[in-house]
């Protein structure tokens, strides 16, 4: 064991890189309550009124309303991909095995400018108009490793002796997978579906290449921080999408906690 | 019901007596959406780095040349903008190694059940909370009339004027990317056995020793894998130097951006962007040659 002078030294090195993770944080959901709409700290007064002023503008919400379709969509294609890719791996030996675990991995493993670029390239090549659809193409693309990672894992706790045994018991495997196998990755999958959305719903640097004149919800925020322009609503969108992502994060995670805490 | 039962039943059935069959229609979707997408992309963009764009009519000529990446190599602006890019993520894969790697103990080794389970989840929330959302808290911190001046102010002492400079990336980058670094540090760390350390104490070995000769050696795989994030995320992006640097703080990623939507020469961004390609191509295949996918 550890001494106690090493111990207590670790832990207050702990404390600091929380206090580094989390000031920005609560200093930005802080800043959505500004009564004023210089971005000065500290912020003079609090103020519900960014509230009222961003729901109402229209362009804020057709961006929502983009990030949402899109976020679903891939989900849906990455789920069935990722669901798809897992269950090869893992209950299959075939050629091309090892290069289908590496290549599921690559669009989140390369440079975020690397998958936009060649994405973008490649529509480009095939005259494809940049619009939703290519949107959804991307992040489909960068989602599928999330779901694949997070079935994987719960595969590969599945004891096999449960499929055995349930087909020992005369189930057939359509009813093993019906009653034993879809039970046991279900909240793997449902956490993997809503990370996979929060990702989507986040991302920004492979959207830029495949999004076209349109703007996603991020895209947005970004042009406006970058602009400095309707920073009192964006403070209020970025303190909403925090709140937001955390959601599914903690459903995911709690979804997928089993009662020994791995 | 019983009819459709029947069927799905046969089609299993089908599917057991017949693996490749199954195997074919989980893998096949997978196979066919990387390869045909996601690879063939890549494909399209190591080619068109060997393409140009008439000077004259904007059109992408299709003949194979170099000049892209003579271009590139004669241009000391572009060499600069690589070493920055390159030095950075260095810069921040260490910072966060440093940062990351006593957490990460704590977490495997000193705390509890419980607190484990809350340092991770506190690790990892962030992770998953909004990357502008935290750029932008650290613009707002790092401006003139930001937090940290104040708090400086505060304390007495000369205001620091880092907002939009280098050392706004490099704290933004640390800050963003290191829950990357600790959860695979910590995901190595947990896997030595505690009799490991009882063992090193026995033979004689003393803290210290004990961290050089064994804790590190086994911790290494859960470094090189955090690396990876850390150093690939910083190597791929452009929105953090533009909202939080200044200028002369563009990386490859900021060129490559407005060669594809300002400038219109794909073919020269393609070249560009080949350095970070090769540079993780290399890189990732190393790290699995040390070990480091067992971790992630």
């Amino acid at each position: 064991m550890e001494r106690r002078a090493t111990r207590i030294l670790l832990g207050l090195w702990v404390a600091l890189v929380l206090a580094f993770l989390f000031v920005p944080i609560l200093l930005i959901a802080l800043y959505a309550f500004n009564a004023s709409n210089v971005q000065s700290w500290p912020i003079r007064g609090l103020s519900l009124q960014w509230f009222p002023a961003t729901w109402a503008n229209g362009e804020v919400r057709a961006a929502l309303w983009l990030s949402i379709r899109a976020g679903l969509i891939a989900t849906a294609l990455a789920v069935i991909l990722g669901t798809g890719a897992a269950f090869a791996v893992h209950r299959y030996r075939f050629p091309g095995r090892d290069a289908l675990s590496f290549g599921v991995v690559l669009p989140i493993a390369l440079p975020g400018i690397i998958t936009g670029m060649a994405l973008n390239s490649f529509f480009v090549f095939w005259g494809m108009q940049l619009s939703f659809w290519t949107i959804v193409i991307g992040h489909a693309t960068f989602c599928i490793v999330i779901v694949y990672n997070n079935v994987l894992a719960r595969l590969r706790r599945v004891p096999r002796s449960l499929t055995e045994a349930s087909m020992d018991l005369g189930a057939g495997p359509w009813m093993t997978f019906r009653r034993v196998t879809f039970p046991a990755i279900s909240t793997a999958l449902i956490a993997g579906a809503l990370l996979a959305f929060a990702l989507s719903f986040d991302e920004v640097i492979v959207t830029t290449f495949t999004a076209g004149a349109q703007n996603t919800l991020p895209l947005w925020i970004f042009g406006a921080i970058r602009l400095g322009q309707e920073l009192p609503e964006v403070n209020v969108i970025v303190l909403v999408v925090l709140a937001l992502t955390a959601v599914p994060v903690w459903l995911a995670y709690r979804v997928t906690m089993d009662p020994d805490g791995r | 019901m019983i009819g459709a039962g029947g069927r799905s039943n046969r089609l299993s059935a089908l599917f057991w007596r017949q693996p490749m069959l199954a195997l074919a229609g989980l893998a096949l979707p997978p196979v066919l959406w990387l390869v045909l997408i996601y690879i063939a992309a890549l494909a399209v963009l190591f080619v068109a780095a060997f393409w140009s764009v008439d000077d004259f009519t904007g059109e992408i000529v299709r003949t194979w040349t170099v000049r892209n990446f003579t271009e590139l190599a004669a241009s000391p602006t572009y060499r600069t903008i690589a070493l920055r890019t390159i030095g950075m993520a260095a810069l921040v894969t260490l910072t966060d190694a440093v940062l990351a790697f006593p957490v990460a103990y704590y977490m495997a080794r000193v705390a509890g059940r419980r607190l484990r389970l809350v340092l991770i989840t506190l690790v990892v929330l962030p992770l998953w909370s909004s990357y502008l959302a935290r750029v932008y808290a650290w613009r707002l911190i790092l401006a003139h009339d930001g937090a940290l001046n104040w708090g400086l102010r505060a304390l007495g002492l000369p205001a620091a004027e880092i907002g939009y400079t280098n050392w706004a990336m490099w704290i933004v980058f640390s800050y963003i990317w290191l829950p990357f670094m600790i959860m695979p540090v910590y995901a190595a760390l947990e896997r030595i056995p505690p009799s490991f350390f009882e063992a090193s104490q026995d033979l004689g070995a003393r803290g210290g020793r004990t961290l050089r000769r064994v804790v590190l050696p086994l911790a290494m795989p859960g470094l090189i894998a955090g690396s990876i994030f850390t150093f690939s995320l910083t190597l791929g992006d452009y929105i953090t130097p533009v909202l939080v640097g200044g200028p002369g703080s563009d990386f490859i990623g900021n060129v490559v951006y407005s060669n594809v939507g300002v400038a219109n020469n794909i073919p020269f961004a393609a070249a560009y962007a080949t350095v970070p390609l090769v540079l993780m191509g290399l890189y990732l295949w190393l790290a699995r040659r040390l070990g480091a996918f067992e971790v992630l």
